[in-house]
């Protein structure tokens, strides 16, 4: 007995470097592993807390560019108005009691990274907010990721900047479906993979979200092909998507809360147990 | 005894501070993120208490991987860093190190510069290892290690040189 103790004491830092290394290694790999809520997030009191003060003193040294992006989607939608047959008509949609598919709520990023292979942003609204974890989050020019964790006050977001985020595309003009991935390599593109030969594709086409996932409604606006590749072990396309979002300049964003989410989810449920 | 815990709370802090607010919003080429929060386990006294060093630096990596939302790379490269420590003191001072008055935030020797050194490269290279965690990305990583290393040391020298301690 006395002799594991003597063990125990001669070799304690070694020991208690062994345990610390066994729960940093579990805390990465669960980060890691796909699917799995991780422990450590940005998504709480304290780091939530201080990114929030840090953005509102950094928040004014970009107020004119938020401000000019603003400006720009409001002349856009006053454009849409203007453009529609009878705009006394938008007026009684407005007060229409149907039930809109999806809810939208705004929000702003308080951290945004763009340096590393798995991107997270952190936003300032949380579960008192009603946000939960798999909403899609998108601003004013395109997409921007889905929600990963929320705590009552702040939630993380997965970028399409991460390289473990994958979205479900199409590309606008022939409905023809892949995979939105990102290679890791430049802020600007993100890459979309597994598109049928079939598919007519052009330099320039617009790529939007495809409606087969409840998480984004469909057309959402992603980015326009810039290059065009086959991949040799598959044969389907691989195509370069230049953003219309700049993800390292991000500020107000829309988490978009689809009504119809638990209908769909439940059914799917259903379908697996059977 | 006091006055040294409470000088290494408070570089605890301060670093962190200093790490989050402003070096972590630094990208020279959009990937290159000095690291200078690892200076606590560099500059942390020569004969200082050893499960100390490393509950101290679990806790820090823990902090930043906290506010970067990376699971926990920062922590186990800290963990690894304080308990390789004694060996790098070893390579860089000679044997009897512990019989020596070391005094790191001084007059850059080369003795003091290669102990940095290698620092920062064990911290770095664990670090973005475990970030990728996928070999497709090796040059990448190469890359990115060489880079950071090179701009963490400069920060840190540069802070060792801004908060050179007055004489005791």
């Amino acid at each position: 007995m006395q002799q594991i103790f003597n063990f125990i004491f001669k070799n304690s830092s070694r020991l208690l470097f062994l345990l610390l290394l066994c729960i940093s290694f579990l805390l990465t790999i669960q980060a890691h592993s796909y699917h799995k809520s991780k422990i450590i997030s940005s998504a709480n009191f304290l780091s939530g807390g201080v990114y929030e003060k840090i953005n509102n003193v950094s928040e004014y040294l970009n107020l004119r560019s938020q401000n000019d992006a603003l400006a720009l989607e409001n002349a856009r939608l006053k454009s849409m108005l203007f453009k529609t047959k009878d705009s006394a008509a938008i007026k009684n949609f407005m007060n229409l009691k149907v039930e809109l598919p999806e809810d939208v709520v705004v929000s702003k990023v308080i951290h945004n990274s763009y340096n590393v292979h798995e991107n997270f942003l952190t936003l300032n609204s949380g579960s008192l907010q009603g946000i939960k974890p798999d909403m899609g989050v998108v601003n004013n020019l395109g997409l921007v990721g889905i929600i990963d964790k929320t705590s009552p006050k702040y939630s993380t977001v997965i970028s399409i900047l991460n390289v473990r985020s994958q979205i479900n595309a199409k590309i606008k003009k022939s409905n023809h479906f892949g995979s939105l991935v990102w290679n890791g390599k430049s802020t600007g593109f993100v890459q979309l993979i597994d598109v049928p030969r079939l598919a007519s594709v052009r330099k320039g086409d617009t790529i939007v979200t495809g409606g087969q996932s409840v998480i984004f409604p469909e057309n959402i606006n992603i980015g326009t092909i810039e290059k065009i590749y086959i991949d040799n072990k598959t044969n389907y396309y691989t195509l370069d998507i230049k953003l219309f979002n700049d993800m390292t300049n991000l500020g107000h964003v829309y988490i978009i809360k689809s009504k119809d989410r638990d209908e769909l989810n439940n059914l799917e449920k259903g379908k697996k147990d059977e | 005894m006091n006055s040294t815990l409470l000088l290494n709370i408070s570089r605890f802090i301060l670093l962190l501070a200093v790490q989050i607010v402003i070096f972590n919003n630094m990208n020279f080429l959009g990937y290159i993120i000095p690291l200078p929060y690892i200076l606590f386990i560099i500059l942390y006294p020569v004969n200082g208490n050893r499960s100390g060093l490393l509950l101290a630096s679990f806790l820090l990596g823990l902090t930043m991987d906290l506010f970067s939302n990376s699971g926990g790379i920062h922590a186990t490269a800290c963990l690894v860093l304080a308990y390789v420590r004694p060996t790098i003191f070893k390579f860089s001072f000679g044997v009897s190190y512990e019989y020596q008055t070391i005094k790191l935030n001084d007059v850059l020797t080369p003795e003091r510069f290669s102990f940095i050194l290698m620092s920062v490269v064990i911290h770095h290279i664990t670090l973005f290892i475990l970030e990728a965690f996928q070999v497709s990305f090796f040059w990448d990583i190469l890359l990115r290690t060489v880079l950071s290393t090179v701009f963490t040391i400069i920060s840190c020298i540069i802070i060792i040189y801004l908060i050179k301690p007055n004489k005791r």
